[in-house]
This record gives structure tokens, sequence and C-alpha cells, in this order.
């Protein structure tokens, strides 16, 4: 272990926890943001029971994104000073527009929504959660286009041992971030999707009184007895079916965007592609291995280059180039994690996109006996709804692997063919410094992540708020201070 | 076109300083001046829309140095390793603490969120200090002073903020708050600020750079006037006092930062090439009045004083 390889770990950790809040930020942000639309334009009041239920989960969570991410935009100075100085001009750019256009836009407007309830004209309110939720949305386009020019290089020259740009127009239009940008973009509302799927589910189940398990609960359902089952459960049922509809059209994104990274990855990344399959020479009609053992001769070169015959580069034969260009040294990165980060990625995000497209089918409205009238929407089926809930780890698992396969893959290189990692790291920075704050931010994000997981728990479990009822005002006189709020802006404030 | 950025970075972290300075204060502060649930609730409701915002700033001031002098970005980083560490750490409890604590459920979560918001502001804004303070002289005696001016101004403008921002009984005690802070932050002030400009010169000298030196001074000078507007319950006077001392203050450091941002360093080695920065310029122009609009539109829209009763909740 030296200060390098800890180096990584610190980078690995934080960027992989970072990035569990964040996709649900983006994916979220715009769900709750189509919630208020809806309300503000039916005007019906179980549209903004979703809203401020969805609302309060978002926020829960949009706060671990933001702080984590200061920890990013640090970190490349503190750890990787070299890097940083050679692809400063570049690299910056990107991460300077982040924050001026993206990040003072969310959290200016975050802060108007949450604080704005009864301050703004309701259609401004609307706006300020759209403008929040664009904003996150385009916060993702910057640092993946920066992301992407570590992968790509494009528009730059290379002066006195350090990257200038040369076009930043070609920095932003970089083919590989535009195959990258939708495609984790429309991951992101995957597991957004995945996670209102599995807490309408849960809420559906409470709702009726069966356990995860199928087990009737001794207590019942929870909440008004007075009103029937099935309109207690008809909220939830539709942010259900609206989460079915954003997992499953993210899901064909995801998948198009996907193919069309895999074709880049043959001409830009080839070691990566190799990688991902193992394939150690250079192949013609390549097979795809769905798990060890099981392989579908001719699958690979189909997805990489759509033709079952192409040939397709190995491990050790791009070893050899890469030593004949760039000197020796090993260019082949960690194959095991790579070979398996690949599998998660397309099985899981493939079962997540399933289940939504399963459901839809499920919970479609049917025709009634009489043409044209449709019947009542179908009860969403228990066990599908448990289904959701147990599906919840799959979407983050999936997206997860994909950043692991997107980063190990690049190695040894931080720009690819331009800067080794092990030439990136700052020659100031001892072993002890990077250990102690290795040591700080995985204790800090642990004791996080479970208090996250708390409150996001519990709050599935309460419920929305019930809606307030006509307050007597001899009651309400003269009790604590508490409950002399105001009774439209609960719990999403101090 | 490298001193037009450096003088950019420099409006962005005085930005910064200005606005996370009063954030800084209330936390730090909010044990002090409340006594009860509602009235932390009060304190907190004033910065409540607006925190998050302001940070921002720090995020595109540090943005910018990565972008315009890569060089100064990575070496200010690399060399403050262990402060940039707890800087950070400050700045992710507080964050959590403030964004958490209306979700908790029990008096002693929001308890601990309040721990986190306290802890998080002070060492946060001492730090700050700290490593300019650092930065200028490399002594422990610059390093200690440079975070008790920055901690005790920034709880000094936010107790101004508070008395501007609230009523009751919590405005009165953010009032003595702010008198009794001034006994630190003046003193602290009249030692380090005559000391900032000549930091960069080997013989200090008052002709070599005018400016620097009347900034520094007068930078004393509004602290302290900001300090006689409290006594004298001129509120919004005494905030723009202790802002303009706080802009001062940044301006007199980052002038005498100029032109070797850090010891060995010169901006025009650091900086990136002029077509990067001139392609940046068109955006930063064409997007900063935006966001400077939509941002003071916001303390538009929360510049009620808020009560007891009606913060929110």
């Amino acid at each position: 272990m030296d200060a390098l390889d800890l180096a990584r770990w610190q980078f690995g950790v934080t960027t992989v926890y970072h990035f569990l809040f964040v996709p649900l930020t983006i994916g979220l942000g715009v769900f709750v943001a189509g919630l208020q639309t809806a309300w503000h334009r039916t005007g019906k009041d179980h549209y903004l029971t979703l809203t401020k239920f969805f609302g309060k989960l978002f926020l829960i969570n949009f706060a671990m994104g933001v702080v984590t991410g200061i920890v990013q935009e640090f970190q490349f100075g503190m750890n990787w000073s070299e890097y940083s100085t050679f692809v400063g001009d570049v690299f910056g750019a990107p991460l300077a527009l982040e924050a001026l256009l993206a990040f003072f836009m969310e959290s200016t407007f975050l802060g108007l929504w949450i604080f704005g309830w009864d301050r703004l004209p309701k259609r401004l309110h609307l706006a300020a959660i759209w403008a929040a939720a664009i904003g996150s949305n385009i916060s993702a386009y910057f640092i993946l286009a920066a992301n992407a020019w570590m992968k790509h290089p494009v528009g730059y020259e290379v002066v006195n041992g350090r990257a200038r740009m040369t076009d930043l127009w070609a920095v932003l239009t970089n083919p590989t971030a535009l195959a990258q940008i939708p495609h984790v973009a429309a991951a992101a509302f995957v597991v957004a999707g995945g996670f209102i799927l599995a807490v309408s589910g849960y809420r559906i189940l409470r709702e009726r009184g069966v356990t995860i398990t199928g087990r009737r609960t001794a207590a019942g359902g929870v909440g008004d007895a007075t009103v029937p089952l099935r309109r207690r459960t008809d909220m939830w049922r539709t942010s259900l079916r609206g989460a079915l509809v954003m997992t499953a059209l993210a899901g064909v994104v995801v998948a198009g965007t996907g193919d069309l990274s895999g074709q880049l990855l043959r001409e830009q990344q080839p070691m990566k592609l190799a990688a991902a399959e193992g394939l150690a020479r250079d192949t013609a009609g390549a097979g795809f291995s769905i798990v060890p053992g099981v392989e579908v001769p001719g699958l690979l070169s189909l997805l990489a280059a759509h033709d079952p015959g192409a040939t397709i580069q190995g491990i050790e034969d791009i070893q050899q180039r890469y030593e004949q260009q760039f000197g020796p040294a090993d260019y082949t990165p960690n194959l095991p994690v790579i070979f398996w980060s690949f599998r998660v990625m397309i099985g899981f995000g493939m079962a997540t996109v399933g289940l939504s497209v399963l459901g839809l089918w499920l919970t479609r409205k049917r025709r009634g006996p009489r043409r044209g009238r449709t019947a009542a929407p179908v009860p969403v089926p228990s066990w599908f709804a448990r289904a959701c809930v147990l599906a919840l780890p799959l979407p983050m698992a999936a997206i997860i692997a994909g950043w692991l396969l997107s980063e190990i893959g690049r190695q040894p290189w931080t720009v690819q063919g331009e800067l080794l990692t092990a030439a990136s790291v700052s020659p100031g920075v001892g072993l002890t410094e990077v250990a102690i704050s290795l040591t700080l931010f995985t204790v800090l994000y642990g004791v996080l992540a479970l208090a996250e997981a708390v409150l996001l728990v519990r709050h599935v479990k309460a419920g929305p708020e019930t809606p307030p009822a006509p307050r007597d005002p001899a009651v309400a006189e003269g009790s604590d201070t508490d409950s002399g709020a105001a009774p439209l802006a609960p719990t999403l404030m101090y | 076109m490298t001193t037009f950025w450096f003088i950019l970075i420099a409006f962005l972290w005085t930005g910064y300083f200005v606005l996370e300075g009063f954030d800084f204060g209330v936390g730090a502060l909010l044990p002090l001046i409340s006594r009860s649930d509602a009235e932390r609730r009060q304190v907190l409701g004033t910065i409540g829309p607006v925190w998050d915002g302001n940070e921002v700033w720090l995020i595109t001031a540090i943005g910018a140095m990565f972008a315009a002098f890569p060089a100064w970005y990575s070496g200010l980083l690399s060399t403050y390793y262990l402060p940039m560490v707890l800087i950070v750490a400050a700045l992710i409890v507080r964050g959590v603490g403030l964004e958490w604590r209306g979700k908790v459920r029990s008096g002693r979560e929001r308890a601990l969120c309040d721990a986190g918001i306290v802890t998080g502001s002070v060492l946060a804004a001492f730090l700050w200090g700290a490593v300019f303070g650092n930065l200028l002289y490399a002594t422990a005696f610059a390093t200690v002073l440079g975070g008790v001016l920055s901690l005790s101004v920034a709880i000094l403008h936010g107790a101004v903020f508070v008395t501007l921002k609230t009523s009751g009984a919590v405005r009165g005690r953010a009032r003595r708050a702010a008198l009794f802070t001034s006994a630190a932050a003046v003193p602290a002030g009249i030692v380090a600020l005559p000391s900032v400009p000549g930091s960069a010169m080997d013989v200090p000298s008052w002709s070599a750079s005018p400016w620097l030196w009347a900034c520094a001074l007068l930078a004393m000078a509004t602290l302290s006037a900001g300090v006689a507007l409290v006594w004298r319950r001129r509120e919004g006077w005494a905030f723009a006092a202790t802002a303009l001392s706080i802009v001062l203050t940044a301006a007199a450091l980052f002038g005498a930062l100029w032109p070797a941002p850090l010891p060995g360093l010169t901006l025009a080695e650091a900086a990136s090439a002029p077509y990067t920065l001139t392609m940046l310029t068109w955006i930063g122009l064409l997007a900063l009045p935006g966001v400077l609009a939509y941002q003071g539109w916001t303390y538009w829209v929360f510049r009620k004083r808020l009560t007891v009763d009606i913060s929110p909740h």
C-alpha cells in the first residue's frame, strides 16, 4: 500500500458513495416536479400529497448528494495535483461551468421551493422545482462531458507537458460524452424509478395489511378504515404507474445509448472492451459469455461492431501494441472486476426494466364490457408490489457496476493515451495524510449512510402527512408553540 | 486576461466570505441565542432558504481556480491537505445537519443535528481564516490569528444578520452576542489586518501599494463602525458595514496574493491558455448577471423578519 493506492481507494469510495445519491436526485427531482405539475393542472389533492411525500424523500437524499459532491471537487486538487495541473486547462472548464450554470440554479431554486410554499405564487413555485430539477440534469451533462474527456480526449494539444484546450465545442460535443450522457442520465431515471416502485409497492402492501413475506399483519391495514381500501391504494397506484412509465422509457434510452457506447469502446478504449469479455487475443467473430462457460458465438462482435464476423482486439495483443507505442508498462486493468461489473450492469439493469414492462402490462387499463368504456383500474397485485420492494437494490447495483466498468476499465490511464494514474497523484502528499482522510471520510460516510437509510425508511413507513384538519381555535390556543406553524408547509422545512 | 481571471476568482471568494460568513455565524451562534426549539427554528429559518446557494460561491470559486489556474488550484489544495479534509468534513456535517434537522423525529436527534451545525460552522469559519493567514505568513501565530479573525468576524456578521432578520427575544440576544463578539473581532482585526499588505513585500512600505493599505485600514474602520452601529441599533447599516469590512479584507488578502498566489508560483505560470480563458469569460459574463439576479431575488422573497410564531416549521 502506498499513497497512490490509498488515493485511488479514496476516489473510488467517495465517488461510488456520491453516486448512490446523485441518480436519485436527478430522477426523483423530475418526478416530484411532474407530480406537482399534475396537481397544478388537475387540482386533485392526492397529487399534492404525493408531491410532498416524495418531495421529502427527495430532500433527505438531496442533502447527501450535495455534501458528498464538495469532496469530489476538492479531491482532484488534494490527491491528484499532477493530474489537475496537467488537465486543468481542459477539464476544469466543464467543472467551472457546472458550478456556474447548474449548481447555483439547483440550490437557489430548491431553497425557494422548500420555503416558498406559502410565499410564492403557485405557478412560480412550480417553476422553482422544475428549475432545480433541470439544474441537476445540467450538472450531469457537464460532469459527464469532463469524465468523457478522460476516456477519449479531444479538442486539445499538449504544450510544455500540459494539456491546452483548442476547441471547447469539441470537448462539449465529444462523441464519447454524447453517448455517455444520455446513458448515465437515463440510468439515473431507472434508479429513481426503481426507488419509487419500491416505495409505492411497500405503501400498497401496508395499506392492505400484508407484510413483505406475504403474511397478513394482525392489525390489518393502516389508514382510515372508513375509506374503502381501493381508494387508499389508488394514490400509490398512481405513483407506481408513473414510475413504471419512467423506468420503461428510460430503459429504452439506456439500452440504445449503451449499444452506442459499446461501439465507441471498440475504437477508443479497446482494452476496456477486451477486459469486459476477458478476450485474450484479437478474435474475428468474438463470442460473449453470459456467465463463464455459457458463450454465445459472435455476439460480442455483433454488439460492438454490429457485425458478427468483426474482429475484436484481445488483451494480450493490445498490451503488446501499447508497449510499442507508449513504452514498457502493464496496460491491463483489473480483469475480474471489469468482467463481472459488465454482467451485473447489464443483468440487473435489464431485470429492472423488465419488471417495469411487466408492471405496465399488469396494471394496464382493460376495456370495459361496452366499446369505448374502460373499466375501473386494475388493482396492483400484491405479489408484484412485493417484487417491486425486493427489486430495490437491482438498479442501484447496476448503475454502480456501470461506473466500476467505466472507470476501472480506463486504468492504468487517467487520461487515455496521455497520462498514467501513477503519474497523476500529488507528489507532496504522504501516506499518512491520505490514510487519515480516507479513514475520516469512510467512517463519516458510513455513519451518514446509516442515518439516511433510517430517515428514508422511517418516512416511507410513516406515510404522507394527513391533510391538516380544520383547527379548533380553543385547542390550538395555548398549546405548545410547535403547533402554531403554518399548516401548508409541514416538514419540508425546519 | 490572467489579471481579469484573478480578479474574478477574488470576487467569487469575496462573495463566498460575505454570504457564507453570516451562515457560519448564525450556525455558530445557534445554541447561544435561542432558548427553545421554536427559537432555534426561527434562527435557522433566517438562513434556511439561502445557505445552500451561498455555498455554491465556494464551489464556483474552486471550479474557476481549477479551470483558470490549474497549478494554483492543485497547489493550494494539496499543500493544505489536512485543513482541507477538515473543512470539507465540517461542511458535510453542517450541511446534513441543516437539511435533516426538520426531518428527524426526537429531540435527541434534533440536538445531534444542531451539534453538527454548530461544530461544522465553527470549524469551517476558523479554518478558512487559518489557511489564508498561514498562506500570508507561514507562522503558527499568523495561522491562529487568521482563524480567530475569520471566526469572530463571521460570528459578528451572523449576529448582525440575525438582528436584521428576526424579531422578539432572539433579536435582542443576537444584538448582545454581536457586541460581545466584537471584543474578539476588533482586536484581532487591529492586529491582523494592517499586516496583510506587508506579507508580499520584503520591506513593508506604504508607497509600494497604497490601495492595499487603504483596503486593510478601511476594513478595520468598517469593522469598528459595524460594532458602533449595532450599539446604535442601526441594524441595516451595521450589516452593510460588516459585509463591507469582509469585502475589504478579501480585497487586501487577494491583493497581497497577487502576483504570486503560492510561494514559488506566479499567476502567469499557473494560468490556463488564453483560448480557455477567453471562452470561459464569454460564458461567465453571460451567465453571472442571471445568477446574481435570481439569487438576489431569493433574498427579496424571504426579506421579511421571522417571528417565533410564523417561523417555518
